[in-house]
């Protein structure tokens, strides 16, 4: 090898190393891309909240047994803005949100607490309207509003309303997934088109008139989850919702904490037109641009097949496909074989693109 | 997408990557710049790079506009920004390009009134909005966008916007180009030429290139068949001992450019004596200012900014490698103290950088083999 053969080893061995070190949190100060999820958030969590609660599993809920009962445990925060958006609103988000978290963890959803944080001066027909919204939302989830609390802020210390969910679920005891489960030759299942709740809201916000008919695809996702459970069982390795930073977030961060490769055929990845044309014109990836009711799955390649056809029979992911597998090598990274034939990596995102969308 | 898909067509990609490869003289290295930042995010977005023989190497040139603002430049910006009672607005790309102290994203958290936009109109719309604030618009860019630019000025003083006001650190592309040309250690066999740019500026203007350098250009749209068709085109004109500007993106790129963009453009701005580049120093001519004529809209009259020249980190070699004459990897610093995270050059900051283009996708451009 030569000189500048070696030293280029070298330095990519360096790069490679320094990606797989746990993230250190050194910013003097939070900015927007701390809530990104992507490369900063990771930083946040794994160099001050890991540090300070012990090491998490990276599962999206807390699996506990408490009692001889086994259950999920999950919270999350909606500060989406608008709070109305085509398809949906903040407080179909504040369930349905909570409720994914549990059930692609292969916990049934059964009850979510509710608080509430009003701006002084928020409408009361606004609040009205996004309480109607929780409730057909958890009565569609099948899940209970047991509890909660509400705080008012003066005006302008929040933004209309802000709300923080936390949700219990009853594990399945068909479900043995986990990150830790998947495996090289693993198929790579995605349940229907993505991008959808990510450019909704963005078009919503009036920001670019552009005009599109496009609605945010918020759901539960647990008749997904339970039709795979049912179909794959334990060949059914692993399920993420992919929310924040879309798909392309999703399995760099199963990628890494895997350690194994992924590659996705983007000519499989199923968008709509109206998605891919808002994308095209904004310079935006769909691959990383939010979604409310898709997950990802991960399941064993002799049962993949049985499994997209169960994930097809769910009413809504008729469109469901398979987009790629694990490999071994590189590990930690994510491979996309571009609809024009080169191959390419497709990283976690360093910016935010679009802040506050969930 | 109709009009779209046509130029990513797989089928089509594979018979211009064997006619490419036919093409090359087995023996010999080839080395291409494509100078805008555009064609870079292209090639790596659709893996184009993945389908060129192993020699023939592309060269990520100075057309980043985002790449190319100096530190001092970011400095003044901030200071602005940091005044009571301004909105400061700019382009995405821009919040993370790091100053001596700090990028806007950091002044953003630090409680300036920092706004992503998508157009300068947004940023003219936002001053409309908030008529009791002062509305700054932070201009970069080639001639690719300095026309929508002068066009927002325009409409800003004959909607007599007394609150909107322009930090104008637009761009124009030839005298980088010459400035490379001239520098001794630069080695290329041709350019791919900037097709947006060339909307505005046309073709004729790079004719210097073939004419005093010897070296092809070919002008090129962001497609990926665009690319390799292009690549095709220079080959074509080295094999058969050419030298000459060729247009492969006449569908959009009128070999005498757009008349009305370079009127309007000549009506609002004006050649600055010198302009500072990131990492290529001073060059004369290369920069735009407001004109006269619309002075009562340039920030940096309405405002008082420090205007001091901050030297490029002495360890960031940004320029050699906007000048193709190290690789990214072979920048000192590269993938240990500056990074996509903690950026020091600005060529790592935007996703049209070559070194964080580098730092992200190089090791898998090497290692082909997915196991």
């Amino acid at each position: 090898m030569s000189v500048t053969g070696r030293q280029e080893e070298r330095i990519l061995e360096i790069i490679e190393t320094a990606r797989s070190k746990r993230g250190k949190f050194r910013a003097e100060r939070v900015d927007m891309s701390h809530g990104a999820g992507g490369k900063a958030t990771q930083s946040m969590i794994e160099g001050l909240f890991e540090p300070a609660f012990g090491s998490q599993t990276g599962e999206d809920a807390a699996a506990l047994e408490i009692g001889g009962a086994s259950l999920a445990f999950t919270t999350d925060s909606f500060v989406v803005k608008p709070l109305r958006f085509p398809g949906g609103s903040i407080g179909d988000l504040a369930v349905n949100g909570t409720v994914n978290d549990l059930a692609v963890s292969g916990a049934r959803p059964r009850a979510l607490t509710l608080s509430l944080i009003l701006e002084e001066g928020l409408a009361a027909d606004d609040l009205k309207a996004e309480v109607d919204a929780i409730a057909a939302a958890a009565e569609a989830a099948e899940v209970d509003i047991v509890g909660g609390d509400t705080k008012v802020v003066e005006r302008g210390a929040a933004d209309g309303m802000y709300i923080c969910t936390a949700g219990v679920g009853e594990r399945d005891p068909r479900a043995r997934t986990s990150a830790d489960s998947i495996r090289p030759s693993d198929r790579i299942l995605l349940s229907g088109t993505i991008g959808e709740h990510g450019t909704a809201i963005m078009l919503a916000r009036g920001e670019f008139e552009l005009d599109a008919d496009i609605t945010s695809d918020t759901r539960s996702l647990w008749p997904v989850a339970d039709a795979l459970l049912e179909e794959a069982g334990p060949s059914l390795h692993c399920m993420r919702d992919a929310t924040r930073g879309g798909v392309a977030s999703v399995l760099n961060e199963l990628a890494r904490s895997s350690q194994v490769a992924m590659l996705v055929r983007e000519a499989a990845v199923p968008v709509e037109p109206a998605v891919a044309g808002a994308s095209e014109i904004l310079g935006i990836d769909p691959m990383y641009v939010a979604n409310e009711g898709k997950l990802v799955a991960f399941v064993a390649e002799d049962a993949a097949d049985s499994a997209l056809a169960a994930l097809r029979s769910v009413p809504g992911c008729e469109r469901a496909a398979e987009i790629g597998e694990v490999r071994t090598e590189p590990p930690g990274m994510v491979l996309v074989e571009t609809s024009f034939g080169g191959k390419r990596v497709m990283d976690q995102l360093v910016g935010d693109p679009l802040p506050r969308i969930c | 997408m109709r009009y779209v898909d046509e130029f990513r067509d797989p089928e089509l990609g594979r018979v211009l990557a064997t006619e490419i490869l036919a093409a090359v003289e087995p023996g010999r290295h080839y080395k291409f710049m494509e100078v805008c930042g555009g064609h870079t995010h292209s090639i790596y977005k659709y893996g184009v790079d993945d389908l060129l023989p192993e020699n023939v190497e592309l060269v990520h040139g100075p057309g980043c506009p985002v790449c190319v603002i100096p530190m001092g430049r970011v400095d003044d910006g901030i200071a602005i920004a940091r005044q009571a009672g301004v909105i400061f607005t700019c382009f995405g790309d821009m919040m993370r390009v790091p100053g001596s102290a700090g990028s806007l994203l950091e002044a953003k958290a630090e409680g300036a009134d920092i706004r992503m936009v998508y157009s300068p109109l947004d940023a003219l719309r936002i001053a409309k909005q908030n008529p009791d604030r002062e509305v700054v618009f932070f201009a970069i860019g080639f001639e690719t966008t300095a026309p929508s630019t002068a066009l927002t000025l325009k409409r800003a003083k004959a909607e007599g916007v007394a609150n909107f006001s322009c930090m104008c650190s637009h761009v124009t592309i030839v005298p980088p180009l010459r400035a490379l040309l001239d520098s001794p250690d630069l080695r290329l066999d041709g350019f791919v030429g900037p097709g947006h740019v060339s909307t505005v500026v046309g073709a004729r203007p790079f004719e210097f290139i073939p004419a005093d350098y010897g070296k092809p250009i070919v002008v090129a749209g962001f497609e990926p068949l665009d690319i390799l068709q292009a690549i095709r085109m220079i080959l074509a004109q080295l094999a058969e001992g050419r030298c000459e500007v060729e247009n492969q993106y006449s569908r959009v790129v009128p070999y005498e450019g757009n008349p009305r963009a370079l009127e309007v453009m000549a009506e609002v701005f004006e050649l600055r004596p010198h302009f500072e580049w990131r990492g290529l120093g001073f060059i004369s001519q290369s920069g735009l200012k407001l004109s006269d004529a619309y002075a009562d809209l340039d920030a940096e009259l309405r405002f008082s900014v420090p205007g001091v020249r901050v030297a490029d980190p002495k360890a960031c070699q940004c320029g050699e490698v906007l000048k193709g004459v190290i690789k990214p990897w072979e920048c000192k610093v590269f993938g240990t103290a500056c990074t996509p995270e903690r950026p020091i050059g600005t060529c790592m900051v935007s996703s049209e950088g070559a070194c964080a283009a580098y730092y992200n996708f190089g090791r898998f451009a090497r290692e082909r083999e997915v196991v």
